[in-house]
């Protein structure tokens, strides 16, 4: 591997003291378990987690003119978001392929993208591109730190925590205020199914705000959780993740996420491509499978859909609420129907899988 | 927590000898280096194993991590408490975590594993 110099996070001596295994991921030095994936799922699903993410990637965007800008690289509809509203979005190519999947909060005073780590340069030269110049878009992922509070205790603990001005809020809505004493934007949000928050908080502020979510969730049995227990989380609920699921060489619609897309707005960068390939139809689907016996579906195992090869699991893995073998792959749209069959090469074995409709899981967040 | 009671493999698997069998599991770097196991695909009773040839697998969480044999011989135990408690190997890889038993064919071949000391120096180059 070559030498390169990871970025460490404002929590990285807190993860150290707490025995996290550290891993490079997009360039960073990330905790990928404390005590266990498993035990860290568990906790997420019966009580809280709380994840450092502060590898994610921070993009602003301010001016006059950033509605308009942002509503232009993106799929969903930013005019139509009202202040103290996030929503799930897309970043296209103009031949419709996926660039990145974000989150756009309309703040206040400024449009803020969270973007996938390892794609922060990429978008933002590709916004800095499309930007006029009363617009600035500004990276600030250095200076703001991340957190993700997870789990059916989470609102008691971020009210436990002073956060009570927080707990009101509705799924996919943000409000800016103080947290552990420092400016704080609060969203609830998240990446694992379960009702929770995600708090964006200045680099040096973090520590303050971590240590004080860790002590009021220590008696809710709220446990730090890492990398493997959201890839496990995720899963199960299949959100997608950006460079398996979906990247510049799959559309919206192959992947379900036609929900993100509104064509009836105005002009967006790859929505001609869009209107295309509404027109022809999708040729194949993403779609999530449960195997039928032990075997676990990986990342990158060949697939097979009505006898033929069908390209390779996109993610795969262990269930732990799911108890199975579950994975995600891309298969002819007429081999797609849930209650199908797709059989995956585990090591050799060709192992049968049943295509499930929807989440492995049923998502319980907030409403 | 390298027990010197028996012999290790540069895959980290141990084997603890009692007369014609040895009796095998992984060992505690490796269990701690899978993180958790939640499925064990082990071969039948009766099945031949092949020096250094891979006889089943270990399903992690995050991982997959094949099995090889340590000596060759015939599989003649298989841990069944492992389908329904696979994490015993993360809780006692020494202990009730065993996977097999292996009815050595060659004696030789079982005491030129490695000791625990050359077992600690090989993790310790990892």
């Amino acid at each position: 591997m070559p030498e390169t110099t990871l970025v460490r996070t404002p929590l990285f001596d807190r993860h150290v003291a707490l025995g996290a295994r550290l891993v490079p991921f997009a360039g960073w030095e990330m905790p990928i378990q404390y005590a266990g994936i498993l035990a860290e799922h568990q906790a997420v699903r019966t009580a809280a987690g709380l994840f450092d993410v502060s590898h994610m990637g921070e993009i602003e965007v301010r001016g006059e003119g950033a509605v308009a800008l942002v509503d232009r690289v993106t799929t969903n509809s930013v005019a139509a978001l009202p202040v103290g509203g996030v929503q799930y979005s897309l970043l296209l190519r103009p031949d419709g392929g996926i660039i990145d999947d974000v989150l756009v909060y309309r703040l206040e005073k400024a449009i803020l993208l969270v973007v996938n780590a390892a794609n922060t340069e990429k978008d933002l030269a590709w916004i800095r591109e499309r930007a006029p110049r009363d617009v600035s878009v500004i990276d600030c992922s250095r200076d703001l730190a991340l957190v993700a509070l997870q789990g059916p205790s989470a609102a008691r603990i971020l009210e436990d925590a002073g956060g009570g001005a927080f707990t009101g809020l509705r799924y996919y809505h943000a409000a800016e205020g103080r947290l552990a004493g420092h400016p704080a934007v609060v969203s609830r949000t998240g990446y694992t199914g379960e009702d929770g928050f995600e708090v964006c908080v200045e680099s040096e502020r973090a520590g303050d705000v971590w240590d004080l979510l860790m002590e009021s969730g220590r008696p809710r049995g709220l446990a730090p959780a890492g990398l493997g227990a959201r890839d496990s989380l995720r899963l199960e609920v299949r959100f997608c993740l950006y460079g398996n699921d979906i990247d510049e060489t799959t559309n919206p619609f192959e992947a379900g996420l036609g929900w993100t897309v509104r064509m009836e707005k105005s002009e967006f960068v790859g929505r001609d491509a869009l209107e295309r390939a509404r027109g022809a139809g999708v040729a194949r689907r993403l779609v999530g499978f449960v195997a039928e016996g032990r075997e676990i579906p990986r990342h990158g195992y060949a697939l097979r859909a009505g006898g033929r090869a069908a390209g390779s699991v996109t993610s795969g893995g262990f269930g732990p609420t799911v108890g199975k073998g579950i994975g995600m792959g891309y298969v002819p749209a007429e081999h797609a129907a849930p209650g199908g069959t797709v059989e995956v090469d585990c090591r050799g074995k060709w192992a049968a899988a049943r295509i499930v409709k929807g989440p492995f899981t049923t998502p319980r967040t907030h409403k | 927590m390298t027990p010197d009671d028996r012999k290790y493999t540069e895959e980290h698997e141990w084997v603890k000898l009692d007369g014609a069998v040895g009796t095998v599991g992984i060992t505690d770097f490796a269990q701690g280096e899978l993180g958790d196991i939640v499925f064990l695909d082990l071969p039948r009773v009766g099945t031949r194993t092949e020096k250094t040839k891979p006889f089943g697998s270990v399903e992690a969480v995050k991982t997959v991590s094949d099995l090889y044999a340590p000596v060759s011989g015939t599989i003649v135990a298989v841990n069944e408490e492992l389908v329904s408690a696979p994490d015993l190997v993360n809780k006692d890889p020494y202990g009730k975590g065993w996977i097999v038993r292996i009815e050595i064919a060659d004696a030789a071949e079982a005491s030129a594993l490695l000791s625990a000391g050359d077992y600690k120096k090989h993790i310790g180059l990892h």
